[in-house]
């Protein structure tokens, strides 16, 4: 039997971003009855038995991290909804908000009762122009029926939820790199602890969940534990430090596919189900090489290379949980955002894109990401310039393996996430990359993006 | 002759209730500024400074941290056309439709064309994968953009 969406349920109807749809589809009864019905512990508790895990990117236990602000403070309490979805090649958080805008609001108000906030502060990169207007509209309907504001249904409870837009700056995804950002800073990640559940935003405690996160926050209240628990994959009996990965997921899928869409599927399906049947295969008829498993700061995974003591499976079969990628020498499942890459694509083209990427998105703070991204980015350029050294392959795997692993070095995870498809990406294709430096053939796109590089 | 109007002044103390801090209306107010100005003049920090109670310099210091914003000296055309060079674009043609675009307007990335109408970016993964390669109007995200389709959203441009 297919599986039917539930985050994504709504998202066809015409008019899906409206109050009176999502009311007439049972929208914030279960809002309603948390006012009524249970206590801000009782929410808490509900979602950290349930297993979820956030959807940003690092997989941490979403109640647990509720639990980490401080016990009676007198407020004030902030919730930050990460919106700065700016992981290369994800967009799921940006179908929901310009869906489904109600159904991430009614989590956004769930875990502001939780964790006793009045106010959450709603952070969106600026690229989703229409993510942001669907928001603040929803917003707005809200405000007019008594929903947000003083004193909602006559529980006694207020909440403001403010849409801030970001400008243009990957860091800001990261937590807080997004505070300092909200507070009219340079978006400069703080150094932790403290964290922000003790001191974040405005130096108030403060918890920053994702818009996916806050969506399974709405199913998890409405549908219960059980449900949440009868999707995905229960913890490794021999790992007792893993947490399950439990719940419904959205993977995106982008790059050589035949169809790039987002679906959404109990976690845990293979990357080759997830390609072959949801997304068509690849595009015009021909094979996949790599493929990123979640964001390109997860690295690659190499479609032909054999799964260790599984017969006759390759990287292509691993599960897209929180463990899946890590068994094949990748970062994690980060954002879920699957792209694709074709056997007639060259991975020096590709590597070269993504240190591109990490080179102008580092934000400047810490010597090792500044540097180390940017000489990554030289380096690549150079092999693509068909001017490859023999001992560069070397120099990249070393300075990928260093960046952002040393602890105390960095600040936040960005060169640890920049070191990643570095690696991943030489250490599985070293050939076609040696074969690259010998051949000392320049990129087609070479000259065109230099002058475009000047900028 | 003050840079901002008293109408845009007000508009950005409208922020102002929303925040514990008037520092965090920063981005919100350069956002307004660089929306109708199409840039963000010296004289124009020193204005949205005094409504924050800012030095100018801390107005300063944070705006230059986002490449986004356009500073004295440089302007914005009346249309921003990214084109994204993420690698889900890339994969798609982005380099291409890129290389398209600055020879159709005649401008490299970074700059405004000469009657002003459009300037033309590069931009790191717009969110847009599923329709790429993808352009961004503003902040409009514009899906799978052929050469064809790019000259006409271009002839449309112009003519704003």
């Amino acid at each position: 039997m297919p599986y039917e969406p539930v985050l994504l349920a709504r998202i066809n109807k015409p008019n899906s971003n409206k109050l009176a749809g999502y009311r007439a589809d049972g929208g914030y009864d279960t809002f309603e009855r948390a006012l009524k019905e249970k206590q801000p512990l009782d929410v808490i508790t509900q979602v950290k038995d349930s297993g979820l895990r956030g959807r940003g990117g690092a997989g941490f236990p979403t109640g647990l991290k509720w639990t980490f602000l401080p016990k009676d403070h007198p407020g004030p309490i902030y919730l930050c909804v990460n919106a700065d979805e700016s992981e290369p090649c994800t967009y799921n958080n940006r179908i929901l908000m310009e869906k489904d805008p109600h159904q991430v609001l009614e989590g956004i108000m769930l875990a502001c009762y939780a964790i006793r906030s009045q106010c959450a502060y709603f952070y969106i990169r600026y690229e989703y122009g229409d993510g942001y207007r669907s928001m603040q509209g929803a917003i707005d309907e809200l405000y007019a029926a008594g929903l947000l504001g003083k004193n909602i249904l006559g529980s006694g409870f207020n909440l403001d939820v403010v849409m801030h837009r970001g400008a243009g700056a990957y860091i800001c995804g990261e937590e807080t790199g997004l505070i300092e950002s909200l507070e009219g800073k340079r978006a400069w990640p703080r150094i932790k602890p403290p964290f922000p559940a003790v001191e974040g935003a405005f130096r108030k405690p403060t918890i920053v969940n994702n818009v996916e996160t806050l969506a399974c926050v709405t199913q998890i209240m409405k549908r219960g534990i059980d449900w949440f628990k009868s999707l995905g994959v229960p913890p490794d009996p021999k790992n007792p430090r893993d947490a399950g990965s439990y719940g419904p997921k959205l993977y995106t899928l982008a790059g050589h596919v035949e169809k790039p869409v987002c679906v959404e599927l109990p976690m845990g399906i293979t990357l080759r189900e997830l390609v072959e049947t949801h997304g068509g295969g690849v595009w015009k008829g021909r094979k996949a090489k790599a493929v990123n498993p979640g964001g390109l700061s997860m690295g690659f995974v190499d479609v032909h290379a054999p799964l260790k003591g599984e017969d006759g499976k390759t990287e292509y079969d691993i599960p897209l949980d929180f463990n899946g990628p890590g068994k094949v020498g990748c970062l994690g499942l980060g954002t879920a955002a699957v792209t694709v890459i074709d056997d007639q694509t060259s991975m020096v083209e590709v590597l070269h894109n993504v240190c591109q990427f990490f080179s102008h998105e580092s934000c400047g703070q810490c010597t090792p990401c500044r540097e180390g991204t940017g000489w990554m980015l030289k380096i690549t350029d150079r092999i693509r310039r068909g001017q490859g050294r023999r001992e560069d392959l070397d120099i990249l795997v070393d300075v990928a393996d260093r960046i952002g692993i040393m602890p105390g070095t960095t600040i936040c995870g960005l060169s640890d996430g920049a070191g990643w498809p570095v690696k991943t990406a030489i250490r599985k294709f070293r050939a076609e990359f040696e074969a690259a430096i010998k051949s000392g053939v320049k990129s087609q796109y070479a000259k065109a993006l230099n002058v475009v590089g000047a900028h | 002759m003050p840079a901002l109007s008293e109408d845009l002044k007000n508009r950005i103390r409208a922020f102002l209730p929303k925040y514990p801090r008037k520092q965090a209306a920063t981005l919100p107010a350069l956002h307004l500024v660089h929306d109708e100005l199409r840039t963000v003049s010296n004289e124009a920090i020193v204005e949205i400074a005094e409504i924050l109670e800012l030095h100018p310099s801390e107005v300063q210091d944070t705006m230059t941290f986002y490449a986004f914003y356009k500073a004295e000296g440089e302007k914005l055309g009346k249309t921003r056309l990214w084109v994204c060079r993420g690698l889900a674009c890339m994969l798609r043609g982005a380099y291409e439709l890129i290389e398209h675009c600055e020879s159709k307007l005649g401008v490299h990335c970074g700059q405004t064309t000469a009657d002003g109408a459009i300037t033309l970016e590069f931009a790191e993964c717009i969110g847009a994968c599923d329709g790429a390669p993808a352009c961004l109007r503003n902040d409009v995200h514009v899906m799978n953009v052929t050469h064809d389709k790019a000259d006409k959203l271009i002839e449309e441009l112009k003519l704003r």
